[in-house]
């Protein structure tokens, strides 16, 4: 710790990426409908508030069932695109794989209006299906990418031994290949499970009435009345996710112990 | 009968099932990526015919309309100076805490910064772009607490509802989008090459601006894009801290497209919005090209 500086400028950045979060229990057990000080008293009500709210539990299913669905198919979709790039040379794979990978580089605004305008111009209805439409394009590039950097680091001759000892393709690859994968479609399932949870713009174009979570307390925001409420749900939310987090960490951590490794500190 | 070469075979069936593997995926990208996209390009070159119809009269109006209106200047030219100005400072803020956790931390304590930087993150989006509308505001928490404590005895307005509040706003949203990717760059450099150039009469200073700062240079510039191109077309953060004032290409485009609904011309914001991204991506890229040389 050669400089004391950069550590005292560590230290202040940090404090202001906390400083938001740190407000969320303040003002969650704060017994005032306006979040300011000074501090009035200490209360629950807006966790019960919270609890007592059925359109709540409503949009909170329906997140579940969007980010499981398109979590899942963007994975399978991802496992395709990312096999058939490390493993085959094929025409027009730059042109093919730049057009599974371009979501990552456009506004999300633009990818919801023109599926928006497809959609209304073909006349589909709207609603949790057209969401997990959306949520798997963009979460797909992600998957591709998670994916492809597990495929490349397969050694190709386990793949050859297997041929060697009379395995077919389908075979190799269910028996060799996918068990090393694995790591990477469980990081893929989790990384755009959090992706489509968190999504919104998508999310709030495309859902017509029903609402997803993070839609649903946009919305509650226009009402003053109903933020302690949802600065109470959002105090849950981080609990959960630090929660989450530890265990995942956790178990990195013993996993790297267990095979003896050396901690490079690359949890993402 | 020319590919019948034992060769050309192999070829042949290694194409065919390469492209069988990518096809669902391939397909659903064109389905529901391309042909949106194709249609919007379409539609901004048609007259609205209103009531959201469109007319299949080819026209550039659209184009002339929105590159010379003088409030879509005004909306596309705030939300460029925005989004430049969140990218700089991002990035500006970024570099030295990811210069701190690669050079000053202990290899066993780099996990748990990256942790504690990415915690504040896993929090929903629209909760912590609110959280700094709550902060920032005129009642909000900076201003009422300033006043309970008797610092000041007038809500400070400069803080509130501004292009600079949205700027804080988005700087922090996409603070770990810029701290990682330099992050990676700067662990991935060799550090014999730093004792390399202070050995040669360096100083410090000099070996940072000379060795760690053009090797880091492909992280921050994927940072700069990775934190340019989706708060320019960021929703939220106008809507909920400028309080629809203050509005930015996304919000213009809903407002065109949904409320209004003139599909063709709000196409042609799209696709502007489109090229605008394009272009500062490629100069920023044509002009650090000396960077990325020898990279992938």
């Amino acid at each position: 710790m050669k400089n004391p500086g950069l550590r005292v400028y560590a230290i202040g950045y940090l404090i202001f990426l906390y400083a938001p979060i740190i407000l969320l229990p303040v003002f969650a057990l704060n017994d005032s409908k306006v979040v300011s000080f000074p501090l009035t008293g200490f209360t629950f009500r807006w966790f019960q508030e919270m609890w007592a709210d059925d359109s709540l539990r409503e949009a909170l299913t329906n997140s579940l069932i969007v980010a499981i669905c398109a979590s899942v198919i963007a994975t399978a979709l991802g496992l395709l695109a990312a096999r058939a790039s490390t493993r085959f040379t094929f025409p027009a794979k730059g042109g093919i794989l730049g057009l599974i990978m371009l979501p990552l580089v456009l506004p999300e605004m633009i990818v919801a209006m023109s599926l928006l305008m497809v959609l209304l111009a073909v006349g589909v209805p709207l609603g949790k299906h057209t969401i997990i439409m959306g949520h798997v394009l963009i979460c797909t590039p992600f998957a591709v990418a998670i994916l492809s950097s597990a495929f490349q680091s397969l050694d190709k001759s386990l793949e050859e031994a297997a041929y060697d000892l009379g395995e077919g393709p389908i075979s190799a690859f269910r028996l060799i290949i996918l068990p090393l994968v694995t790591p990477g479609i469980v990081s893929s399932l989790l990384i755009c499970f959090t992706i489509s949870l968190d999504e919104f713009i998508i999310a709030n174009f495309l859902g017509g009435n029903t609402k997803v979570l993070s839609a649903y307390i946009y919305g509650q925001f226009r009402f003053p009345a109903k933020v302690p409420a949802m600065l109470a749900l959002g105090t849950i939310l981080v609990l959960l996710s630090i929660t989450l987090l530890s265990i995942a960490e956790y178990f990195r951590r013993r996993g790297i112990a267990k095979t003896g490794g050396k901690d490079t500190g690359g949890f993402l | 009968m020319e590919n019948t070469s034992l060769f050309g075979r192999i070829r042949q069936s290694e194409a065919a099932s390469g492209l069988l593997l990518v096809s669902p995926t391939a397909i659903y990208a064109i389905l529901l990526l391309f042909a949106p996209l194709a249609t919007v390009l379409v539609y901004s070159v048609m007259t609205d015919a209103g009531a959201g119809k469109i007319e299949w009269v080819f026209t550039l109006q659209n184009y002339v309309e929105v590159w010379t209106g003088k409030v879509y200047r005004a909306i596309m030219f705030r939300s460029l100076v925005v989004s430049m100005a969140v990218t700089l400072c991002t990035v500006l803020l970024a570099y030295p805490i990811a210069y701190f956790v690669s050079f000053h931390v202990a290899a066993s304590k780099k996990s748990l910064w990256l942790f504690l930087i990415t915690i504040p993150f896993w929090t929903s989006y629209v909760i912590r772009v609110f959280l700094w509308k709550v902060i920032l505001g005129y009642n909000g928490v900076i201003n009422s607490g300033l006043m309970s404590l008797g610092i000041i005895s007038e809500p400070l307005q400069a803080i509130n509802y501004n292009a600079g509040a949205m700027v804080m706003t988005l700087a922090h949203a996409y603070a770990p989008f810029a701290i990682l990717p330099i992050f990676v760059a700067l662990e991935k450099i060799d550090r014999s090459l730093l004792e390399a150039g202070q050995d040669l009469g360096e100083t410090k200073l000099m070996t940072f601006w000379r060795v760690t700062l053009p090797l880091s240079m492909t992280g921050v510039i994927a940072a700069v894009l990775i934190v340019f191109i989706p708060t320019i077309g960021d929703y939220v953060t106008p809507d909920l801290i400028g309080g629809g004032k203050i509005p930015m290409i996304a919000n213009m485009i809903e407002v065109k497209m949904l409320k209004q609904n003139e599909k063709a011309i709000g196409s042609a914001i799209a696709v502007t919005a489109m090229l605008i991204v394009a272009l500062v991506s490629i100069v920023f890229l044509i002009l650090n090209r000396r960077f990325l040389k020898g990279q992938k």
